[in-house]
């Protein structure tokens, strides 16, 4: 399969502050990798590179390259909005906008010039039945998105990123606000999510991590320390750092 | 918490430990009872397989609670995985020495049909395999693990001995063929305890390195 997403010695700085070091790996195609680490290793900061979510952070500088289908999204010419539709995201916690649930989902694909009311309403039915919510909510579309429980939310979330058609997704600790039931349907999801798209999942929970991911890299003070398929990294991790991390022994 | 679980998986390792002890005990007096025609000795063996049974299923309660309280990974989930392993190769080779202490008592009134010397021989070289691999699983030493992998061969060699001398024996004189059968049959179950001291000390080479020795 091939390499959707290829990142090249990337090196990202806050100010002074070296928040990755030219760290190296690529996503396959249809694939589920899984970042790991504790607080502050560089992770999420590095899933944001992706669809340069960390453009509207002051100060970033960043060297190295982050290539999306073989072209690097920091290049001078890249539309900054068509590539956060190719890569969505979905973040911590759950942020609908203050809509109707059909509204939430029609939003993008509005934005993006889409107006026929047919359309939509088959762009809001796929992409609900897409993110496993369509049968929650298909009787009260036009009610808020706000009276959502938390995992509806969620996936409410993931369904307003389906909506516009994009390639790879990127989680940032999705289900870290989220009950036990709904975390087990948002990795269902993940799992079906995948047959379609490539996505990069930022966890702290690596039992997570180790369920939902094909690949999972390790990172540790803004390096990434080890990136390998799930199953070794879990068994038999190489480096004793990725081995104290995973065990709980760590620090 | 962690160190609770640390804790638990060292006691885990110590069970196995103590259990690899009984089974090694069993099959010494197994085979001394056959040697010495000690029936005595024979019905401690048979009766003391129900701890021996127990104690596998206790280890492998231990192991799945593990599992579901503290999701292992890496080197602890091997500790565990392997620890699921030995304990049945353990319970196995208890069972052969069952076996072995049940042909005491079937042949306990009757003369010897030749003194046993490759048997036991045998038997000491399974039982050395068995402490090894012990000792190997102790002390995470790989070493011993390949040594104890090696002196396989050596069993299977004496058993291939051990099964021809009584095959002549059962030739010239067919009224031998019910014990010498019995012979036969503990030669075999000693080569199968060399076959599960050699499976622990794979575990071993696993559990320490992550790596399977490729079965030749």
């Amino acid at each position: 399969m091939s390499d959707k997403i290829s990142i090249n010695k990337l090196s990202l700085f806050y100010g002074d502050t070296q928040a990755l070091k030219k760290v190296s790996f690529a996503v396959r195609k249809n694939s589920v990798m899984a970042l790991i680490g504790p607080s502050g290793c560089g992770k999420s900061t590095c899933l944001r590179t992706i669809n340069r979510m960390n453009d509207l952070i002051e100060n970033v500088r960043i060297e190295g390259e982050v290539m999306l289908d073989g072209v690097d999204v920091y290049h001078p010419d890249t539309d900054v909005v068509m590539l956060r539709k190719r890569v969505g995201m979905v973040f911590q916690r759950p942020n609908p906008f203050p809509m109707s649930i059909y509204d939430n989902i029609a939003y993008g694909p509005r934005v993006h010039g889409v107006k026929d009311k047919t359309v939509l309403d088959g762009i809001v039915e796929k992409s609900l039945t897409g993110a496993a919510l369509w049968d929650e909510v298909k009787d009260r579309l036009k009610q808020s998105a706000m009276g959502l429980s938390g995992g509806q939310q969620q996936r409410l979330c993931i369904a307003r990123l389906l909506a516009v058609d994009p390639e790879v997704l990127l989680m940032d600790e999705p289900c870290s606000a989220l009950d036990p039931i709904s975390t087990m349907k948002i990795e269902e999801l993940i799992a079906e999510l995948k047959e379609k798209y490539t996505i990069v999942l930022v966890t702290h929970n690596m039992q997570q991590a180790a369920r939902v991911s094909g690949e999972t890299a390790f990172f540790l003070s803004g390096e990434l320390v080890e990136c390998g398929d799930t199953d070794t990294i879990f068994t038999r991790p190489q480096d004793k750092r990725t081995e104290d991390y995973i065990t709980g022994r760590f620090g | 918490m962690r160190q609770s679980y640390e804790k638990e998986l060292e006691t885990l390792r110590q069970e196995i430990l103590r259990m690899g002890g009984l089974v090694s005990q069993s099959i010494e007096d197994a085979v001394q009872s056959l040697a010495k025609q000690d029936e005595q000795l024979a019905k401690k063996v048979i009766a003391g397989d129900d701890a021996i049974d127990q104690m596998e299923v206790d280890i492998e309660d231990r192991c799945m609670v593990l599992i579901a309280r503290q999701q292992p990974m890496a080197r602890d989930l091997r500790i565990i995985g392997t620890g699921l392993k030995i304990t049945t190769d353990l319970e196995r080779m208890g069972d052969h020495a069952f076996d072995i202490a049940k042909v005491t008592v079937r042949l306990a009134n009757q003369p010897l049909i030749k003194p046993l010397v490759d048997i036991p021989r045998m038997a000491r070289m399974a039982q050395k395999m068995l402490t090894d691999s012990l000792e190997a699983y102790m002390k995470m030493d790989i070493a011993l693990a390949e040594q104890v992998c090696l002196a396989d061969n050596e069993v299977d060699d004496l058993y291939q001995q051990v099964f021809r001398e009584l095959l002549t024996y059962m030739m010239e004189d067919p009224r031998t063929i019910g014990q010498a059968t019995q012979l036969i049959f503990v030669g075999r179950y000693l080569e199968r305890i060399a076959d599960h001291a050699t499976n622990i000390a794979e575990w071993v080479i696993y559990l320490v390195t992550g790596q399977r020795l490729r079965k030749k």
